[in-house]
């Protein structure tokens, strides 16, 4: 199988959707002649001209609400913001208008836009460029929320976000972007909604969201030599969230742990522990727990910032000991 | 020096398509009076009282095939579009028969069926809204002109400045008519604004800025006409003031008194667009009293007939709360909420 980059991917997904629907555009910041920041959509603009792939001077709510009032006039759009941290700079559009526009109306409007944008910690960044503020945007009824693990999974969830006929806000993560991956040729769509199982247990089960999902296997591949058998899910999609798959897996395994690189504070961490509490309660064998970001905003420095965030190691440690101290009591 | 009647070449039935829609909005804005202070509407409505002439103006100057992005205060603008008012009225109360099923009310109404992109809750949301609807027009080769009505306080905000940048960098067939009442709810724009008139900004981003009387309905016309054509040719967008006062208060429940005074309000009064435009009409002989007055009554007629249907119209059942959130197509999904 042939091997590509979570960039390429990307770019493979809306070269396609465009290909296939002509009014189908990408607005937003060095995604034109530069190919994007971190090479989302290299080649495209040469491929399908400046009307097609837009660079957009900065001015973050206006240009998503010029996405906007495109989708509601023929088009159906992509629009980049990015970084994560900016989705609140573009906070009014997103949050009063995209998301509440068909409902307002009693129905009367679509809204076929996808928002990309981009998280992850861990290139010292520091606190105004390493947020992954899914959460805010989950909170807000009328958008569907997003966050792709591997490249494979990257382009098959934003064609379907492409393809939706809602809002979609699209997570893309930093420190995939130059990763390779395996990806098959043709067609790929990944419906919302349906978790993955990267690998059945019987012991614990471990929710990881975007680039945590590919962490939390790794750390459960080493436990398994240690005879700790982790059921790992990658969630895909927050906003809807596949409840079933996890209570099925919770129900067997009785321990779950989530980790997730949006702060702990209000988190989905949160949101998804309480939102199956009432069919797990009585299966669980432990509270659940998150490893997340620390409540701090995100610190330069390497050490510092190794400190709060979600990595591998600590999700290792965590599970052993959940594990361990179960087996005890 | 003020053109006559006949100067701009209109035809007697567009002169009488004008006062007609100029009245339905005011006695539909004096029913709604009515229905607040009887303790039948839920919430607020923002009246158009006294800025007729504005939306009238400039949405007799468009096509059906035009998008109109409107605000808070949008009554005139919908009802000038043509839209129902039966629907609106039903909207207001928060009946399942309004336009939105009863779930936007007076600042969300929207009529995608005559381009309508919406009234918006949110001072200057529509105005990069409007810009998109134009990017779509540029895109898509049509003809088609997007117009975006806001308030002088909204072009104090940061959409009007890079969405106007945008539409001029872009060359978007997009109108962008600036209401200037002078308040925004109690602030005084000229406290709070630097530039005398805020059609001076235009130059700032390279596209004309005309300054009209918007309490002439004529004037008005004859210079959204002018834009219109503009932005068809692919000439880039405009920016119009129109110069004008709100009779009443913000909103339903603000007299609008302490903070303007009086002689103001009155000086302004004297400049109703109605009275004036009905006057013109009579003095230089193109309709009778008699004529003004059957119509007058029939567009009354309209109005009641329309706030009967929406107080004998259900409410929505309360099931609809969760409905239309999101677009399902055919295909059932299975949305967490």
């Amino acid at each position: 199988m042939r091997e590509i980059t979570y960039a390429q991917a990307i770019c493979e997904a809306i070269d396609e959707e465009m290909e296939r629907d002509d009014k189908v555009i990408m607005l937003g910041e060095d995604i034109g002649i530069k190919g994007g920041n971190f090479g989302q959509t290299q080649g495209l603009y040469e491929k399908y001209g400046e009307w097609r792939v837009k660079d957009t001077p900065i001015s973050e709510n206006s240009f998503v609400g010029l996405a906007l009032g495109a989708a509601l006039t023929g088009l159906r759009p992509i629009v980049e913001i990015m970084y994560s941290d900016f989705l609140v700079i573009a906070g009014d559009q997103i949050m009063n208008q995209i998301a509440k526009i068909r409902y307002m109306s009693g129905g009367q409007t679509k809204v076929p836009l996808t928002i990309c944008t981009t998280i992850g910690l861990g290139r010292s960044t520091a606190a105004q460029h390493s947020q992954s503020l899914h959460a805010l945007v989950s909170h807000i009824p009328g958008l569907k929320i997003v966050m792709p693990s591997t490249a494979e999974e990257a382009k098959g969830l934003l064609k379907t976000a492409i393809r939706e006929d809602n809002p979609v806000v699209f997570f893309e993560h930093r420190l995939e972007f130059n990763q390779k991956y395996q990806v098959p040729e043709g067609e790929i769509l990944i419906p919302f909604g349906k978790a993955n199982i990267l690998k059945e247990g019987n012991d614990l089960t471990a929710i990881g969201i975007a680039r945590q999902a590919i962490n939390s296997l790794k750390a459960s591949n080493r436990l398994a030599k240690e005879g700790i058998d982790v059921e790992v899910i990658d969630l895909r999609t927050i906003v809807p969230f596949d409840r079933n798959t996890i209570i099925n897996s919770v129900k067997k395994t009785g321990k779950l742990l989530i980790v997730d690189e949006g702060y702990e504070r209000c988190g989905v961490a949160a949101e998804i522990g309480m939102g199956i509490m009432d069919d797990i309660f009585f299966d669980l064998d432990l509270p659940i727990e998150r490893i997340c970001t620390q409540n701090v905003p995100i610190p330069f420095s390497p050490i510092l910032e190794e400190e709060i965030m979600p990595t591998e190691e600590k999700i290792y440690k965590r599970i052993k000991k959940m594990v361990e101290e179960n087996n005890i009591g | 020096m003020k053109k006559q009647i006949e100067d701009y070449n209109l035809s007697q039935d567009f002169l009488a398509k004008l006062l007609k829609e100029m009245l339905k909005i005011r006695y539909f804005e004096n029913k709604v009076v009515e229905l607040y202070s009887s303790g039948t509407m839920p919430g607020l409505a923002h009246l158009y009282i006294g800025e007729e002439a504005i939306a009238v103006g400039v949405c007799s100057a468009l096509t059906e095939q035009d998008f109109v992005t409107s605000t808070h205060r949008g009554h005139g603008h919908v009802i000038a579009r043509g839209a129902d008012l039966n629907k609106m009225m039903a909207e207001i109360l928060g009946k399942k028969t309004g336009y939105c099923k009863g779930k936007g009310g007076s600042m969300h109404i929207i009529d995608m069926t005559k381009g309508l992109l919406g009234a918006n809750g949110i001072v200057a949301a529509g105005i990069p809204i409007a810009t998109g609807a134009g990017y779509s027009i540029r895109y898509r080769k049509t003809d088609q002109v997007s117009v975006v009505f806001f308030g002088d306080a909204a072009s104090n905000h940061g959409n009007f400045h890079e969405s106007i940048n945008m539409a001029a960098a872009w060359k978007l067939p997009v109108i962008y008519i600036c209401e200037n009442n002078l308040y925004g709810i109690s602030v005084d724009i000229r406290k709070v604004t630097n530039t005398k008139n805020i059609a001076d900004r235009a130059c700032a981003y390279g596209i004309p800025g005309v300054i009209i009387d918007g309490n002439d309905v004529l004037s008005v016309y004859d210079v959204t006409k002018e834009a219109v054509v503009k932005a068809r040719k692919g000439l880039g967008p405009t920016l119009i003031e129109c110069k004008t006062y709100r009779h009443k208060g913000h909103h339903l429940a603000d007299p609008g008194i302490i903070y303007r005074a009086e002689n103001e309000r009155e000086e302004w009064m004297q400049k109703c667009p109605i009275k004036n435009f009905k006057k013109r009409l009579i003095d230089e002989k193109y309709f009778s009293e008699e004529e003004i007055s059957f119509n007058e009554k029939e567009i009354r007629d309209l109005i009641d007939k329309a706030a009967d249907f929406a107080i004998s119209s259900p409410y929505p059942e309360k099931y609809e709360a969760y409905e239309d959130v999101y677009f399902v197509d055919k295909i059932e999904e299975e949305v967490y909420l």
